[in-house]
């Protein structure tokens, strides 16, 4: 970790607003409450507005992910950054103008606790009918005053197969028996399996699966998740439509493979905020994104990535003391 | 029929896109496309298109029938194409004989090893296989098509990153 900072212990949700219906909460010193259209983040020395709609696709993907790698901006202001087994939660950490006049800041949480109290937010914030995995034209309204729940969408287990999916005990295949249709977008991808012949004995072993079918039928959008495993090297494929809602600001390269259709990514400075590229990619189009960037995709069609990471834990510390490079291959 | 469209690439159809500079260099993002490195490839070439420390992506030409090769670890490959290719597994008598159980990466046998025929797998565009650790494994395609192999850096895998990468911003 760069510096040291106390772990904040002091958690509180408060009870429903008698105009809205949402319950406020409090980690450490951030404030967080909702409205009908924004969600409010207030610290000492400062506050911040994001639209609810937003809000809530970031914050379910910093729990789904279990605070991902590096840092999830939620915007150019807020988020978190993450130590595995401790996280910080910031305003303005990663933002050139608050960095420069001092108002940045920043505490730090044990995993679980802060975890904790983002879990009973997203619940709680979530209404009935609306699912922050999905695309904003395949679900309800984020807006609005408190309305039930979506409890089912909102604590689904990200998949993480074992060695690969569709192996004997490890992670099943999607079907329609299994509550996975096949996407209205993704209604022209073959749906065939590979042939394969096993001879007795090798049933474990001898094994193939159809990933675009899979992908097809995922139910959520910008969540990678673990499909095939060498060691470290996890092959995190996922479908994309609308936009990647944080700014990824992974603490490693990260590589990108586009499977199918096409994203657009924009790259900025993973410290400052400031724009450094756009990257096009198409089908079969594969980058790396360095290791000092932010990534926000954007994905009109809906479409297939495949995210390669590297999920080695001594990484991270090795780029911070100047010992690996913040691009993967230089050439 | 369906309303939307899903581009897929082909080792003779695939358009690329690429880096568009506001202030970066373009190598930084290691950008190149897998067909078109298969396409530029010679048959049974494997070469890396990512690289993340001891980890790679290979794109592999797959036409004809391949050699055998065995690996130290699991290695699983993904068809790109809509051409088909078997993937025809054995389980060796020895592995250590063949394969130094400490090394890493895919690696070329001479010959058919000696083995227990386990099976084979069609892959079609999309479907992946597991190669198994302990086994070996040959790749058979009447046409050319791209195959991704995931696995760690070996001495099938080649290196040619200044040929395959763009290196002039892309314009807008
Ligand atoms: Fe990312």
């Amino acid at each position: 970790m760069p510096d040291s900072l106390p772990l904040q212990s002091e958690f509180k949700v408060n009870p429903a607003d008698n105009q809205t219906g949402y319950k406020s909460f409090q980690a450490g010193s951030f404030q967080f409450s909702r409205d009908e259209y924004f969600a409010h983040i207030s610290w000492p020395g400062g506050q911040h507005t994001i639209p609810a709609d937003s809000f809530m696709r970031s914050l379910m993907r910093d729990v789904a992910w279990g605070f991902f790698y590096g840092t999830v901006n939620f915007d150019p202001v807020f988020g978190t950054t993450n130590y595995y087994g401790e996280v910080d939660m910031f305003a303005g950490a990663t933002n050139e103008a608050y960095k420069a006049v001092g108002r940045d800041y920043t505490e730090r949480f044990k995993a679980e606790d802060l975890m904790q109290i983002f879990k009973e937010m997203v619940s709680d914030w979530t209404n009935e009918g609306y699912d922050p995995f999905a695309a904003p034209m395949e679900t309800g309204q984020a807006w609005g005053v408190k309305n039930g729940d979506n409890d089912e969408a909102v604590t689904r287990q990200r998949v993480t197969a074992k060695r690969m999916v569709g192996l004997p005990g490890d992670t099943p295949l999607r079907s329609d028996e299994s509550g996975y249709p096949v996407n209205r977008m993704f209604a022209d991808v073959d749906q065939g399996e590979p042939e394969v012949h096993v001879e007795p004995g090798f049933e474990n072993e001898v094994s193939g699966y159809n990933l675009f079918a899979y992908l097809s039928r995922s139910d959520v959008t910008w969540n990678p998740s673990v499909c095939s495993v060498v060691q470290e090297s996890l092959f995190c494929p996922t479908s994309e439509e609308f936009t990647l809602p944080v700014e990824h600001g992974n603490d490693r390269c990260e590589w990108f493979c586009q499977l199918s259709d096409e994203i657009i990514w924009d790259i900025k400075d993973g410290n400052t905020g400031r724009n450094r590229a756009k990257v096009l990619m198409r089908a079969g189009d594969i980058a790396c994104m360095p290791a000092d960037i932010r990534h926000q995709g954007f994905s009109n069609k809906r479409s297939m990535l495949l995210v390669w990471e590297n999920g080695s834990p001594k990484i991270p510390e090795l780029i911070r003391e100047g010992k690996a490079p913040n691009v993967a291959v230089k050439f | 029929m369906s309303q939307y469209e899903t581009v897929f690439g082909a080792i003779d159809d695939f358009k690329t896109g690429g880096v568009i500079a506001i202030d970066d260099d373009p190598k930084n993002y290691v950008f190149s496309n897998v067909y078109e490195v298969a396409a530029k490839s010679a048959p049974w070439e494997r070469v890396a298109v990512g690289k993340n420390f001891e980890y790679v992506i290979e794109a592999m030409r797959a036409e004809g029938t391949s050699a055998w090769y065995s690996c130290a670890h699991d290695e699983f490959a993904l068809n790109m194409d809509d051409r088909e290719v078997t993937v025809e597994l054995l389980k060796l008598d020895d592995p250590d004989s063949l394969v130094d159980q400490e090394s890493e990466g895919g690696h070329k046998l001479a010959g058919e090893p000696a083995g227990r025929k386990m099976g084979w797998v069609k892959l079609r565009r999309g479907h992946m296989a597991l190669l198994p650790v302990g086994s070996a494994y040959r790749f058979v395609a009447e046409a050319p098509a791209c195959v991704l192999i995931q696995t760690i850096q070996g001495p099938e895998t080649i290196e040619r990153w200044a040929d395959i990468c763009q290196s002039v911003p892309m314009s807008a």
